[in-house]
């Protein structure tokens, strides 16, 4: 759009754009769908970071037993203890079975029975640690049987009480989390969607003109399938990019152990971001062609 | 107009229109074009003439495809245009030039982009047809206006520019409603004749107007519809 025209050159022209240049509307959508798309990104993070706060707790609980050895007969107690964590090492399933020093012991339970009780000949019961293979751990069972079959006179306290109790509380941490983002994902979709219709709508006379000049389904959608898609594509990545500075900042606050222990951030967890922006290139990209050859149908 | 040997003519001998009792109304209303009959031969020329709302523009709509008929057949080139997939009705409508009443212009491309938009909507190369929209806005009376856009030009300058854009495309068919309503009479004979000029490159052109004094001149045959009824007359000024 030259402003001279005494001077406009047709051996210099250039076809100009077919569709409007954008205006204020597009400005207010493109602020939208970067806020969904800001919120999306941020709920996969931390959808990602329950993820893996409900793997560390089950994971601790999983992998460890304690055995605690009731001293009987004429053997020490001391002496229980080591035969129990030899015939628990050789259990499948077992990574490694420690009797706890009389020392430890003692540390443990001084809170309870205080210093002064620490005589010597107290018959305090000795524990063993075992910790157990992640990927296939021993069975309380399989603790106990060898237990029995070395003639000691033990409980396993697996923590099984508390897994399951742990297990239930990681997977609605897991699901809640998943199912925000999910939500978030379907309504910044939606909003994309309801979006290119309204913008593909405002340009109806240019839809038809181009229609009754000849213009196939595919050139029409390709107009507006490249608009909405760069628009949609460009909030995407204002938004990724925001989501992704503020959770850089949380790891970085949060220490080695990411934000908090509670919800542990991994760095990794930024490239969650990535596929935001192409995701909503796609959905305006597939909604405008679906609109553009709804009205031209419709246009006949 | 620089002539141009690969100007597609018809590729049916016959009729290039033809109307079988044709009816048509919008949505539930009366019908507003009622048993319909009449064909245009390759090459010729007519106009089409009737009272404010007897239906010009209607039947205009249903040859540029943009309506259909509730009744009756439509036969363009030889084929009944219902029975045409979506797919090709595309390549049908860039053999059909048309004038809207209502122009239709791009308001957000200037005059040289109006015009042009029909070569670039059949794929056409700029460097190929740039020359040929620069003359035709030159012809038309736009040469100092081609920069300019449709809200920036007079009504008259809107109306010739709709023409140049409906012909740009060396059309088949020219289909022009009311093309000479806006502008003065020395403008209107020019326009007129452009279209006898395109008619004579083969164009079946048919133009919807008022304009009895334009009718009277150029001595074509006339089309009149009363009140959605087609009586067809003889030569123009000769009713
Ligand atoms: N989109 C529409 N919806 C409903 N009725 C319509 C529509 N367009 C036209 N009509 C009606 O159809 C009839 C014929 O209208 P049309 O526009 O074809 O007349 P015309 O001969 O072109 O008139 P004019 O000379 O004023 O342009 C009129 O009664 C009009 O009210
Ligand atoms: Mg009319």
């Amino acid at each position: 759009m030259s402003d001279t025209g005494a001077f406009f050159d047709p051996a210099r022209w250039r076809p100009g754009p077919l569709l409007p240049r954008r205006d204020a509307r597009d400005g207010a959508l493109v602020f939208i769908v970067a806020v969904l798309c800001f919120l999306a990104c941020l709920t996969a993070i931390g959808a990602l970071a329950a993820d893996r706060a409900a793997r560390g707790w089950t994971n601790q609980l999983t992998g460890s037993a304690t055995v605690v050895i009731q001293p009987h007969g004429a053997e020490t107690p001391d002496a229980a203890a080591a035969r129990a964590a030899e015939a628990l090492s050789g259990v499948k399933g077992v990574t490694e079975a420690r009797a706890l020093e009389k020392e430890k012991a003692e540390a443990l339970l001084e809170p309870w029975l205080g210093r002064d009780a620490m005589i010597d000949d107290l018959p305090l019961p000795r524990l063993v640690t075992v910790d157990l293979d992640p990927k296939a751990p021993a069975k309380a069972a399989d603790l106990d049987r060898a237990l029995k079959a070395a003639g000691v006179l033990a409980t396993v306290d697996d923590h099984s009480v508390w897994i399951a109790d742990i297990q239930r509380a990681a997977g609605f941490a897991r699901w809640f989390a998943l199912s925000v983002c999910l939500l978030i994902i379907a309504a910044a979709a939606a909003v994309i969607g309801f979006a290119t219709r309204a913008g593909l709508a405002a340009h109806r006379d240019v839809i038809e003109v181009l229609h009754l000049s000849g213009a196939e389904t595919g050139f029409v959608a390709r107009l507006f399938q490249t608009r909405f898609a760069t628009a949609a594509g460009m909030a995407g990545a204002f938004g990724a990019t925001a989501a992704a500075a503020l959770a850089a900042l949380a790891r970085l606050a949060g220490g080695g152990q990411g934000l908090t222990p509670v919800l542990p951030l991994a760095w990794i967890d930024l490239l969650a971001v990535l596929p935001v922006p192409v995701l909503a290139a796609l959905t305006a990209a597939v909604a405008a062609r679906l609109s553009a050859a709804a009205i031209l149908r419709d246009l006949g | 107009m620089s002539t141009d040997d690969t100007y597609s003519m018809q590729d049916v001998a016959g009729p290039v229109l033809r109307f079988s009792g044709v009816g048509m109304r919008y949505g539930r209303s009366p019908e507003v074009l009622k048993d319909i009959n009449f064909e245009l031969p390759a090459g010729s020329f007519h106009f089409l003439t009737g009272a404010s709302g007897a239906g010009k523009s209607s039947l205009l709509k249903l040859i540029y495809m943009a309506e259909r008929a509730s009744r009756g057949r439509i036969d363009m080139f030889g084929r009944d245009i219902d029975q045409i997939a979506a797919t090709d009705r595309p390549f049908l409508r860039r053999r059909i030039g048309v004038v809207f009443q209502e122009f239709r212009l791009l308001d957000h491309l200037n005059a040289f982009d109006n015009c042009a938009l029909p070569l670039r909507i059949s794929g056409g190369r700029p460097d190929k047809y740039r020359a040929d929209v620069a003359e035709l806005l030159s012809w038309v009376g736009l040469k100092s206006r081609m920069h300019a856009l449709p809200a920036t030009l007079s009504g008259g300058e809107k109306q010739r520019l709709a023409i140049a854009r409906a012909v740009v495309g060396r059309p088949d068919i020219l289909l022009a409603d009311e093309p000479t309503g806006n502008v003065d009479q020395g403008h209107a004979l020019r326009i007129l004749r452009l279209f006898v000029e395109l008619n004579r490159l083969g164009t079946t052109v048919l133009i919807a107007t008022h304009d009895e004094d334009l009718v009277a001149r150029s001595g074509q045959p006339v089309l009149h519809l009363d009140n959605g009824r087609m009586i067809h007359y003889g030569r123009g000024g000769a009713a």
